[in-house]
């Protein structure tokens, strides 16, 4: 186990440095010029120059991949250049409002549906399971963007049962009066794709052989279903989570965006309209970290999931 | 005496696909939707998409004329004229300005109070919109699909086929590409194209949003298709091939390719449609197609300020043509996969 830990924890080294690398490389030579985005069109050519000189333009590359690893190391990556606001308190001060919103959605995204997964891979192949599959497949294809614009119409706009967007200091406030509403939207889009995903998952369990054994033995349905079933389809329900575990700290910006929550998907977003590519490169590279993180993290818990697992 | 003559593999998916209606139907949607790009794209349909038709805000017919027409009583009554001509500097002008206006015919063009789908807000046809949409939305999610696939199957196939110190390689880069989340890159990639150098190259158009979605977009492919050629490089046939002095280029595109093409076909299907709806949301971020065009995205971009004002129906126009050929796309991607899966054969 230590050593298998040990292993993996190696192996993202070579990984990281690739992430490092292609965020340098793709700004230093794809992006524009750091001077000139932060000089702005009235710069005078010797302005430009001295910020040229202040962030090390004029160095050799190698130079600069070195400046640029240690501020990946050392978490020091200066001063946004839009807000000149530190970059690393642009983290600290937006990540909460992404968690308050974005935890809720994950927690019942999953929890409706494996029940709704498993409800209707129960009743496969009679009409209800149709019917269900043919209205996902139909509310997968409309674009987020319409129930997210049409629900806060409704909800907010309309009948104003929730704030049409805002957000407050207080965590409390935020989870009983800014989120429900964003959070609300955002579940029940993501029911129609977890839905058929999830009914794939246990259907591929329900025929298998062990579970005509259990209804042989007289065990009850229920037990069946959440005892036997459910344990076996966790692998690819916990692999499925595990891929959208980075999500929830970047956040769904669209929600971040149509809602006016200040989290960090609407800072990066911010952040690409006004060019400020420190926040950008940031928050590239620590999440690509934390992803490594989550992927690790995800395979070890298989041995816990399922005992059977052995990490090799 | 002759062998039996047995179906290949796409006569027999088309004879499956054939017999499942649901993936027909879809079919002739998709080909409609295709027929309908290729008008547009040939200027015989919609060209005409930004000239201001009708009254702004002109509502579908089945609606009616809108009834708050105060705007347009507005404009008619002009403020009236002073005679300024005893102290105004210009007045030896008058004269010739008054004979060059009436040279210059004009033209009223009579603004319809309804149209099919209705209007926008300064009076273009929705309908006209939407195809246009519809256009720029299909190429793009298309155009990104074939490059994204041609990348994937590409480095997939390099990587599976010769394995070792290439395969190190290249899984190492699909290694990095996945790490980071896909909306991270899509942002960075954005950034970069907004004020790069780039962004001078492809100034306008759709090229930047087909590449970025194209390079965030490999990586599934990638993993799909070298996994085949692995299975693949050891069976009898490829090394016959080998055996007879076939080239490395011609066994991985001319033997095991074709082996191959039914899950690069799946693919490319499926990554239209994720495409179309990654294209649709970036342009309604502004990040997307260019200003000077109409995607879905930029339609439902409008459509949000519009619905305020009770204004719906762009918002129902291009959520209705992108909700049917995206049922329709992902439809038929379904069939081809049950079509072209050896397994349920």
């Amino acid at each position: 186990m230590l050593t298998y830990f040990l292993r993996r924890i190696l192996q993202m080294i070579p990984t990281l440095i690739g992430v490092v690398l292609l965020v340098f490389f793709l700004f230093k030579y794809f992006g524009g010029d750091p001077a000139e985005i932060l000089g702005g069109l009235q710069a005078t050519p010797e302005q430009i120059e001295s910020i040229r000189t202040e962030l090390g333009l004029n160095e050799p590359v190698p130079v600069q991949l070195w400046m640029f690893v240690t501020k990946v190391v050392t978490f020091d990556w200066g001063s946004s250049w839009a807000t000149r606001e530190p970059v690393l308190e642009i983290f600290k001060s937006r990540l909460p409002a992404t968690l308050t919103v974005m935890i809720p959605i994950l927690l019942l995204e999953v929890v409706f549906g494996i029940v709704a997964g498993m409800a209707v891979a129960y009743v496969r192949g009679s009409l209800t399971d149709r019917a269900v599959m043919i209205v996902c497949t139909i509310a997968m294809s409309i674009s987020f963007l319409v129930y997210v614009i049409l629900g806060q119409y409704v909800f907010a706009f309309q009948l104003g049962w929730f704030p049409v967007q805002g957000w407050s200091s207080s965590l409390t406030t935020n989870l009983i009066k800014f989120a429900p509403l964003p959070v609300f939207l955002a579940v029940a889009v993501s029911l129609g794709p977890y839905t058929r995903l999830y009914r794939s998952f246990f259907l591929d369990e329900i025929n298998q052989d062990y579970v005509r054994t259990a209804r042989a033995k007289g065990v009850g349905e229920s037990r069946i279903l959440f005892v036997h079933v459910l344990r076996n389809a966790m692998i690819p329900i916990l692999t499925n989570v595990a891929t959208h575990l980075p999500s929830v700290f970047i956040g769904s910006f669209l929600i971040e965006v149509f809602f006016s929550i200040p989290g960090l998907g609407r800072e990066v977003y911010t952040a690409v309209n006004r060019s400020d590519y420190p926040v950008i490169e940031a928050v590239t590279v620590y999440l690509a970290v934390l992803t490594m993180a989550i992927n690790l993290l995800t395979d070890l818990l298989y041995k816990v999931v399922d005992p059977r697992v052995v990490l090799k | 005496m002759k062998a039996p003559h047995s179906p290949g593999l796409w006569t027999m998916a088309w004879l499956k696909l054939r017999a499942n209606r649901v993936g027909m139907s879809s079919l002739a949607v998709v080909l409609g939707f295709g027929l309908l790009v290729v008008l547009a794209q040939l200027g015989l349909l919609a060209s005409d998409w930004q000239r201001e038709v009708a009254t702004p805000f002109a509502p579908p017919h089945w609606v009616g004329p809108s009834t708050d027409s105060e705007e347009i009583q507005t404009q008619s009554e002009g403020s009236p004229v002073l005679d300024i001509s005893a102290v105004d500097p210009l007045a030896p002008q008058y004269e010739t300005w008054a004979r060059q206006a009436a040279q210059v015919t004009e033209v009223v063009t009579q603004k319809a109070t309804t149209r099919a789908l209705g209007a926008d807000r300064i009076g273009r046809d929705v309908l006209a919109k939407a195809i246009k949409g519809a256009q720029v939305s299909i190429t793009v999610g298309v155009a990104a699909a074939l490059m994204a696939t041609l990348i994937g199957t590409l480095l997939g196939a390099l990587a599976g086929y010769f394995g070792g110190v290439i395969d190190d390689l290249l899984e190492w880069l699909y290694n990095v590409f996945n790490s980071v989340p896909y909306v991270l890159l899509i942002f960075a990639l954005a950034a970069v194209f907004k004020s790069g150098p780039m962004a001078r190259v492809f100034s306008n158009g759709i090229a930047p949003v087909v590449i970025i979605l194209s390079v965030v977009g490999w990586t599934g492919i990638y993993r799909l298709v070298r996994a085949e050629y692995i299975k693949h490089r050891g069976r009898e046939y490829v090394r016959a091939a080998e055996a007879i002095g076939v080239s490395h280029l011609a066994r991985m595109f001319g033997h095991i390719l074709p082996n191959v093409s039914h899950v690069v076909l799946v693919q490319l299907s499926l990554h239209v449609v994720s495409f179309i709806k990654a294209e649709v949301i970036l342009s309604f971020l502004g990040l997307g197609v260019s200003m000077d065009m109409v995607s879905w995205g930029t339609m439902l971009s409008e459509a949000q300020t519009e619905l305020v004002l009770g204004k719906w129906w762009q918002l129902v126009a291009a959520t209705g043509f992108m909700a049917l050929f995206v049922t329709a796309f992902a439809l038929l991607t379904d069939a081809l996969r049950d079509a072209l899966d050896p397994k349920l054969r």
